[in-house]
């Protein structure tokens, strides 16, 4: 169970999140909103990265602010940018990157990176130079050296937006299918037609929490 | 294409020599390149072609790794030549490319992931006096990661002059290539807190 508890936080001058309160355990939960909505900044408390300046938040009752660390071993988050995220020159030494300190030997975790990479349609890309991936072979690694830890849940923030449509279409087919709960940030409204729950942000508030069909309807509406 | 400096996958000798065992020969490779008597300088170089060879590199890959230095040795072989004589000077380049193309050869045979246990064990020691190994470590990787990574930017950046017909002045390109890569350096630093790298302690 996920808890946000009257949670405000500023970004500079700017309030990004205003009150929001929301509880959710389903597996899939999407998050819309428009550029600045305060939806980024609400993703980033599921796992810690940020720290509210009043409220709480909760994931599966750890506290984010207090045991951020047990919540990110427990939450696993995606950016925009794969290219953000790559941290080793070559793809299985990225995706190994996560398990260094994991205290597992070297060829348990070579069987785990082989493994996640096969999943996910990366097998023999082990010794590829990661910077010269396509975006969406860039989105695929970027999700495996999430996975290859084990969350129990993943968060991902606007996915798909860097990518063309084919690759959107890919990675939104392998999120849908993963075991992980899974707390999506998209722009892509049709993403979210099979989801649980969806959220709607304005100007740093909840302002829809309703099935994806009337929370999508509701989004436009907001829009113009 | 493998970039100058980075992991060319292999299965040779070298390549599956330890990372620790290809360090130490680099720092002896190193030394007895700068102690060695300038007539038995193109000897060495002749030796280190061979290991280019038995490490299976590509020559256009083997070239990349000594390419940059192609400005700074010609500068220096004038300077040389200017203070000394030339045939100091055909030594003292020769000894600086040589050096280049041993450190050359290591990374391209060595994963940096290998190289970072090589430098963490070394390192651990010093961890009583407060030096977290892993952090340098990490350190060394970031660097690694960063050249193509500002190459990029940069590329980009100069791209985008040139598509608004603007001439690529050096200065033009260093500011925004800057920014780009202060904010690179951001992103990657929320994507390293959410692997948890901060957590590590």
């Amino acid at each position: 169970m996920i808890v946000v508890d009257d949670v405000s936080h500023r970004l500079g001058e700017r309030l990004a999140l205003d009150g929001v309160t929301v509880r959710f355990a389903e597996h899939r939960v999407g998050v819309i909103g428009a550029n600045g909505s305060g939806k980024s900044t609400f993703a980033r408390l599921l796992n810690g990265l940020v720290v509210p300046d009043s409220g709480r938040v909760t994931v599966d009752g750890l506290s984010t602010a207090r045991e951020g660390r047990e919540v990110r071993r427990k939450v696993g988050f995606v950016f925009t940018d794969p290219d953000a995220q790559i941290v080793m020159p070559t793809v299985g030494e990225d995706v190994a990157f996560g398990l260094r300190r994991s205290g597992l030997p070297k060829a348990e975790i070579t069987l785990r990176v082989t493994d996640v990479l096969g999943r996910f349609g990366l097998d023999g890309f082990e010794d590829r130079p990661a910077h010269l991936l396509s975006g969406g072979e860039k989105q695929l690694l970027a999700l495996c050296t999430v996975l290859v830890t084990e969350p129990a849940m993943l968060v991902c923030d606007e996915p798909t937006t860097l990518l063309d449509l084919r690759n959107a279409r890919m990675i939104g087919a392998l999120l849908a299918g993963l075991p992980q709960r899974l707390v999506l940030i998209t722009h892509d409204l049709a993403m979210l037609a099979d989801f649980d729950r969806v959220l709607v942000f304005d100007e740093g508030r909840l302002v829809v929490d309703d099935v994806p069909s009337h929370a999508v309807a509701s989004y436009r509406e907001l829009m113009g | 294409m493998t970039p100058a400096g980075l992991y060319h996958p292999g299965t040779t000798m070298l390549h599956r020599l330890p990372a620790g065992v290809k360090l130490a020969g680099l720092a002896a490779g190193i030394t007895v390149v700068l102690l060695l008597d300038r007539r038995w300088l193109p000897a060495a170089g002749g030796g280190i072609g061979i290991l280019y060879a038995a490490a299976r590199i590509p020559p256009r890959l083997a070239l990349a790794q000594v390419r940059p230095l192609l400005w700074f040795a010609v500068f220096l072989l004038v300077l040389q030549a200017l203070l000394t004589d030339w045939q100091r000077a055909v030594s003292v380049v020769l000894t600086l490319v040589l050096g280049v193309a041993l450190a050359g050869l290591v990374t391209l045979t060595t994963r940096v992931s290998a190289m970072l246990d090589v430098v963490e064990a070394l390192l651990g020691p010093l961890g009583r006096f407060g030096v977290r190994p892993d952090r340098v470590g990490l350190v060394l990787a970031l660097a690694v990661r960063g050249v193509p990574v500002i190459a990029g930017i940069a590329g980009t950046v100069r791209d985008a002059h040139r598509a608004r017909g603007s001439t690529v002045a050096p200065w033009a390109v260093l500011v925004p290539v800057v920014v780009r890569v202060l904010r690179h350096a951001d992103s990657l630093g929320d994507a390293l807190a959410a692997r948890g790298v901060d957590d590590e302690r």
